[in-house]
């Protein structure tokens, strides 16, 4: 039986506001599937995002939603997760939104160890807004800003993440749409500061620039560089020069934010 | 013993022709007709439900 994606957004939403082939769409549906085998319920899930195509998604989402300045996504769902301990909250944004507007207070979510989970859709330039490079932006190559190549080093955005803090740090691309629901799952059902990077494509702002000619050869080239976790285990690092590593890369136990925050609530009780 | 056919569904209204499902059906059940995608052979479908995972569009839904 072909999976009901239906339930899960609201009436009269679709069809959405992406361009064509743009990946987006393939992790909300992985999003949604992960929320189904989850068995989250919608009330008790919050979907909260910044500014850019990727934080579009939550309005189309039917559950608990917030759509917030840029940059401050996680903010905004410390908040929510600090009021509500008992609510799923998930955060959606792009690389731009994530790591440079918002980069401050994404790291110090992954340093709190607070019990969400963080999406970031990298397509490695802020779509939205014409095609300025992102800090996800590779070196050379070209945006609206950076007509004659990029001079700036990326972000490998998982080991920021790991680097912060974060106790449970994955890897997919759009590609492998098998691959997301697992990977979002997983990390909801972690307690603890999750992050899922997603490598996406972005066929009209960054496909365009930088000699990729269709949807598809952007789509392969997902696939050509991603290697699994196990099979790089077994490669030399000749071989991996260019390749970007997928799949579970970090996971941990730490203690959670919300729950450390209770017991300072109360100490300071006892102490009245 | 007849072979059942799947349905493939195409909501033409959501779809926005980037040609995923047309170039990753391993069988080559797709096409493309004008800008919106359509089945061209649906006896050569086996299932895999690659077309639905990845349309971006929510465009297409296959019934087994």
């Amino acid at each position: 039986m072909s999976f009901d994606y239906d339930k899960y957004i609201r009436p009269g939403k679709l069809p959405h506001i992406w361009c064509p082939g743009c990946g987006h769409g393939i992790v909300m549906k992985g999003l949604i599937r992960a929320i189904d085998a989850c068995g989250l319920k919608k009330e008790e899930t919050a979907i909260v995002s910044g500014i850019g195509c990727a934080s579009r998604l939550p309005g189309y989402m039917d559950c608990c939603t917030l759509h917030t300045a840029h940059g401050r996504a996680a903010a905004f769902a410390t908040g929510v997760k600090m009021a509500r301990p008992e609510m799923n909250v998930i955060l959606v944004g792009g690389d731009g939104d994530g790591t440079a507007i918002g980069g401050n207070h994404f790291i110090h979510a992954c340093r709190r160890n607070i019990n969400m989970t963080y999406i970031i859709l990298n397509n490695k330039i802020y779509g939205m807004t014409g095609g300025q490079f992102s800090p996800a932006t590779p070196t050379g190559a070209k945006a609206s800003t950076t007509p004659y190549g990029n001079p700036d080093p990326a972000f490998d955005i998982a080991k920021l993440a790991i680097g912060a803090g974060a106790t449970f740090v994955a890897r997919g691309t759009a590609f492998h749409a098998n691959q997301i629901d697992k990977l979002i799952t997983e990390a909801i059902q972690h307690k603890g500061f999750s992050v899922v990077e997603i490598l996406d494509d972005c066929p009209t702002t960054y496909g365009r620039r930088n000699k990729f000619k269709s949807v598809v050869e952007m789509m392969n080239h997902l696939k050509d560089i991603a290697v699994p976790v196990k099979a790089a285990e077994k490669m030399s690092p000749e071989q991996l020069q260019g390749k970007v590593l997928t799949g579970v890369l970090h996971k941990e136990e730490k203690p959670e934010y919300t729950e450390q925050y209770a017991q300072v609530i109360e100490r300071a009780q006892a102490a009245k | 013993m007849e072979k059942k056919l799947p349905t493939i569904e195409i909501i033409e209204k959501y779809c926005k022709g980037c040609h995923i499902c047309v170039e990753f059906c391993p069988t080559k059940v797709l096409e493309m007709k004008g800008f919106v995608a359509s089945v061209k052979n649906l006896e050569a479908c086996i299932k895999c439900m690659q077309c639905e995972l990845r349309c971006p569009d929510f465009a297409i839904k296959v019934t087994p």
